[in-house]
């Protein structure tokens, strides 16, 4: 624990003194124009903070589902060659069910892009 | 223990020294590799064939005016380049070059640093959101779906090695590997890692979020000077990563015949790295939808096969 502190604030440390370098060294002139926001040199027109596709909601969902799957995996691949056959069957349960999920969503039309 | 905290303490600078020039020199090489692809000799002028160009371009970058515009959420814009260096040079911790050459052996090596590497997509989401630019936002979107839906068959497809190393820690895994290297007996696997690694790190064919001819540069696109090296930096640092990766789990990291281990492993990933970069000028760019697809429908029931086969011919053998 304290070498992944250690090893953290050394990362942490190289990032601010890059930047508090930079800071000593390049100019700073700040103009209206320059501190306005990007967009091709056209003026801005409303905010950017807007509502965006649910498509991404759905995959993310998708995403935790299989996330949290592989970790209560995990612990029985570990053990899979002392355990042999219970543990194939134990992840072939757990497996199915999952595969199951999939093909719900698959068929509910959750994976298409549209 | 004070003795114990100061060799950590130099391990760590060594291995961000290690970082930082593996980075520059692979953007070296990037161009390189590009421009020989089409019949140009890229840079040439600073140094032996252009060896010297990022030490130039790294100065130039310093000296660069840093602009925060007036629009964005000042702290997390600031904080965002800071997780994502952070978070590529977190795996770091645990990667071993040879038997030695490791900052620390962690016994869910393994996890750890799929765990560190998924906070780049935070990072991202923070730097789109933050920006209060439309094209940084939409890249941020497509950028974090991307990520997060190509972490599911790169996991899935480092379960078998887990399966038959039975170890999570990258040295135990390595040394499992001694009569032969896994890529041998995971093909497929292997195949499933490098593509989905692709995607992870944003590269052609899937590099939608910074697809410069519709959203400028994606998420980055509001970033100037050393924040934007930052990004710039944990690209090619997150690169080297999933390829030192794949040597680790499929290749048989640092061993091999005659050659020092450390050479080793670097000649497997560089040739890994040569390998994404070939990619760059042969594939064109995808559409959302086909990269959706590719990784949701096929990629994804591809790797569940390939772990339950595993199993099932493991149990068999056995």
């Amino acid at each position: 624990m304290v070498d992944f502190v250690i090893f953290f604030t050394v990362g942490v440390l190289f990032v601010i003194g890059a930047f508090v370098a930079s800071w000593l060294i390049a100019p700073h002139k700040p103009s209206a124009a320059k501190l306005s926001t990007y967009e091709c040199g056209e003026e801005p027109v409303g905010g950017s903070w807007i509502q965006f596709n649910p498509r991404y909601y759905l995959f993310a969902l998708a995403f935790v589902i299989f996330d949290v799957e592989i970790l209560f995996l995990a612990p029985t691949l570990l053990v899979m060659r002392s355990f042999g056959f219970v543990a194939f069957i134990e992840i072939f349960i757990f497996l199915f069910i999952l595969i199951l999920g999939l093909s719900y969503i698959w068929r509910k039309g959750a994976l298409e892009w549209m | 223990m004070l003795l114990d905290l100061l060799i950590i303490l130099i391990k760590s600078a060594v291995a961000l020294a290690f970082i930082s020039l593996t980075a520059m020199f692979l953007v070296w090489m990037e161009r390189k590799v590009s421009a020989h692809f089409q019949m140009r000799y890229g840079p040439m002028r600073v140094g032996w064939h252009g060896s010297l160009q990022l030490g130039a371009d790294a100065l130039k970058l310093l000296m660069k005016e840093d602009i925060i515009p007036k629009l964005v959420d000042r702290w997390v814009f600031i904080a965002a380049p800071v997780v994502v260096f952070v978070a590529a040079f977190l795996a770091y911790l645990v990667i071993p070059f040879s038997p030695v050459l490791y900052v620390k052996d962690l016994n869910i090596g393994l996890l750890y640093v799929f765990g560190v590497s998924s906070l780049t997509a935070l990072s991202i989401m923070m730097a789109g959101w933050s920006s209060n630019n439309k094209y940084a936002l939409l890249g941020g979107f497509r950028s974090v779906a991307q990520i997060i839906s190509y972490e599911i068959p790169i996991l899935i497809s480092v379960l078998p090695v887990i399966m038959l190393s039975g170890s999570f820690s990258l040295i135990g895994i390595t040394e499992a590997q001694r009569a032969f290297p896994y890529i041998l007996i995971q093909p497929v696997a292997f195949f499933i890692y490098l593509i989905a690694a692709t995607a992870e790190v944003n590269r052609t064919p899937f590099d939608l979020p910074e697809a410069e001819s519709e959203l400028v540069a994606g998420y980055n696109v509001e970033y100037s000077g050393m924040k934007f090296v930052m990004f710039f930096f944990a690209e090619y640092v997150n690169m080297f990563t999933v390829c030192a990766l794949a040597t680790i789990l499929f290749l048989g990291g640092w061993q091999g015949p005659i050659l020092p281990p450390f050479v080793w492993f670097l000649i497997k990933t560089y040739v890994l790295l040569f390998v994404l970069m070939w990619w760059r000028w042969t594939f064109p760019r995808l559409r959302i939808d086909q990269m959706m697809s590719f990784c949701w429908k096929l990629l994804l029931p591809l790797a569940l096969a390939n772990l339950l086969v595993t199993g099932l011919v493991m149990v068999l053998i056995k």
